[in-house]
């Protein structure tokens, strides 16, 4: 052993704390893994729960999470990318505004889930969703209603963050020369950012695609208001619909249920879904990103 | 608009690189003039794009805005929509019919609606605080050991595994203390609840540590290599220098962790909401009751009440509040983590 004394004691204490934590990361993972995977089938993950939520599949909860994060990915990447290119390509340096952006982005992040949730509630529901109905004459609420399309606009806002640091941080990696040569050439700036800058930093704008759907995915507190619905007999396919979600069924199943003990399979198999998703979106995060930079670097 | 002055940006290049620049271009016109026109500002549809990205970069401002309004709108009304509820009352106790005492209670639903919500914060408060208590030490003692002591190696697979933790869900946390934690917890201590402050802090602390672990190691591994040598030339142990050196020099970065894990703590949902049992009980330095959050009751007790009630008006306010807090913590810790690198990266220099 390289220590002694106390410079053991600091070592060896520090490095069980690192241990402890790895280890629990390592028991929730053993522990979904060994009650999980013997529920996983295909069945299970193509059929229909039965109506007391007790036995079937969750392909409808599999297929309103993929449609909400879809939807989300479609309307926070624009927005996301658009910011970063403006903090990184526009602004002037020392801008105030791209200070304000800045923080407002920081701030964005460190909302709680929760407000995101009366957000969506207050603000898409209520206000955009009513705010239709009453335009349109509708005497029955018809957008002004939870829906999967308020859920994933209220995801896209929580998301924002992710893609906007994820992304400045790749148009940052880009060489300079490569604006520098592009514009040399004749090229717009404009030109440039779409034929020079975006392309090579495509891997990690992906990377930060990616963590935001893992996040978006993983997400229950903001769309529990605004569109998730305990249990549905059919698959959504309006944006007016309401979905069944993975990880709001977790939730449900294990908090409302009636007989959570009969229910302990499915629930899970569930979580063992939903871990997969959020961990492999994670390792794709990864490996691009490893990837992309050695490509720059190359 | 027609004549564009010749500037020297719109010097005819050389040949060569003027084929390859207008064929990138793809213009099909051969009048110069026009091209030089384009090269400076491009054709329409590129002005529009520009626009279209400063106008889009505006929504993460526009996004804080709208959601301090839109929880604002459905709160304030409270102030003078008529209702039985005193705003006194949320705030300060109040000796209720059948009361022997003046009480702090939140109790929403009933004949007579007592919405205090001191309990609320006061649980909010106390599984926080738990959490932290569990959190912090792990955390720092990690980040102290990946960047003062791992070998290469270890440090990259310590990292991403930190990382992975991060991206567990916050819904499979709280499953994972309420279906497990739960009841290993309540057969060491033989509690006579599953669920409580104590079992729900243990799994907040879970969300928590990733976030505590990041900054404080991203500050301790800033902190410059010249102060560690000249510590160690000077005769100090690795301990004193690590303990005496390099720590203080990343301290408000690792209070900074701390702060930002704090925010994150209290406006965290699914695992207070899965596991702590709920009770709004007035006792505060008990760890083993039940508690219920701020986060929690939001979450709970919307879904069953109807727009525009009082009630309804009291949990957007407990947003509202839970915003500000959160907003200001938030603040606080971006900005002691932005002037200790700028100090920092000017010590290294």
């Amino acid at each position: 052993m390289k220590y002694t004394g106390r410079d053991w004691v600091l070592f060896t204490a520090t490095g069980l704390a690192t241990l402890l934590v790895l280890g629990m990361l390592g028991i929730i993972i053993g522990v979904v893994l060994w009650e999980g995977a013997p529920s996983i089938s295909a069945e299970f993950l193509t059929s229909e729960p039965t109506s007391d939520m007790t036995g079937g599949g969750i392909l409808p909860a599999i297929y309103g999470t993929v449609v909400l994060t879809l939807l989300m990915t479609v309307a926070v990447v624009p927005v996301g990318v658009a910011t970063a290119i403006y903090l990184t390509e526009y602004a002037p340096p020392h801008s105030r505004l791209a200070g304000i952006v800045r923080a407002a982005v920081q701030n964005l992040a460190g909302v709680p889930s929760i407000v995101f949730g009366l957000f969506g509630l207050g603000f898409f529901v209520l206000f955009i969703g009513r705010s239709l109905d009453s335009a349109i004459g509708a005497s029955e609420p018809v957008w002004g209603k939870p829906a999967v399309l308020w859920s994933s606009l209220t995801l896209a806002v929580l998301t924002l963050p992710v893609v906007i640091v994820t992304t400045e941080e790749a148009l940052r990696a880009v060489p300079r020369d490569l604006r520098e040569a592009a514009l040399a050439l004749g090229a717009t700036r404009f030109q440039s950012i779409l034929t020079v800058v975006l392309p090579n930093a495509r891997g990690g704008i992906l990377t930060g695609v990616v963590l935001a759907v893992s996040r978006g995915a993983g997400e229950v507190a903001p769309i529990i208001f605004t569109g998730a619905a305990n249990f549905l007999p059919y698959l959504p396919t309006d944006l007016r619909d309401m979905f069944m979600h993975l990880g709001y069924h977790v939730y449900a199943l294990a908090t409302q249920s009636p007989n959570v003990d009969a229910a302990r399979p499915v629930l899970f198999g569930t979580v063992l879904v939903l871990l997969s998703v959020s961990f492999s979106l994670n390792l794709v995060a990864v490996v691009i990103r490893s990837r992309s930079r050695a490509s720059l670097r190359a | 608009m027609s004549e564009t002055p010749a500037t020297d940006t719109s010097a005819p290049p050389p040949d060569e690189l003027r084929t390859i620049a207008s064929s990138t271009i793809a213009s099909g016109s051969d009048d110069s003039r026009s091209l030089t026109r384009r090269r400076r500002h491009g054709p329409a549809w590129h002005r529009f794009g520009e626009l279209a990205v400063r106008v889009m970069a505006l929504t993460a401002v526009l996004a804080i805005v709208l959601i301090f309004a839109f929880v604002l709108r459905e709160a304030l009304p409270i102030l003078w929509e008529d209702s039985s509820l005193h705003l006194a009352d949320l705030f300060s106790p109040r000796q209720w019919a059948d009361y022997d005492a003046p009480v702090y209670v939140w109790q929403p639903v009933g004949s007579v609606a007592k919405m205090n919500i001191v309990p609320l914060f006061l649980g909010t408060l106390k599984i926080t605080v738990l959490a932290l208590f569990f959190a912090v030490p792990l955390a720092i003692g990690s980040a102290i050991f990946v960047s003062q002591y791992a070998p290469r190696r270890v440090r990259e697979i310590v990292k991403p595994a930190i990382e992975l933790l991060a991206g567990v869900p916050s819904v499979v946390l709280g499953f994972f203390a309420l279906m497990l934690l739960a009841t290993w917890v309540q057969d060491a201590l033989g509690l006579p609840y599953r669920l409580n402050a104590l079992v729900a802090s243990m799994g907040l602390a879970l969300a928590v540590i990733p976030v505590i672990f990041t900054i404080s190691e991203d500050a301790l591994d800033a902190v410059p290599r010249q102060l560690k040598e000249a510590s160690l030339a000077l005769g100090a142990r690795e301990w004193q220098t690590t303990l005496r050196v390099v720590l203080p020099a990343a301290l408000p970065g690792i209070a900074a962790a701390v702060i930002l894990g704090f925010g994150r703590a209290i406006g965290e949902t699914m695992v207070v909401l899965m596991a702590s049992g709920n009770a709004a009980v007035m006792a505060p330095f008990d760890p083993t009751s039940s508690a219920r959050t701020v986060t929690a009751t939001i979450a709970t007790e919307l879904g069953e009440v109807s727009h525009g009630d009082t009630h309804w008006r009291v949990l957007f306010m407990l947003g509202v509040m839970l915003f500000c807090v959160t907003f200001v913590l938030n603040r606080i810790g971006v900005a002691v983590v932005a002037r200790l690198h700028r100090k920092l990266t000017a010590a290294s220099r």
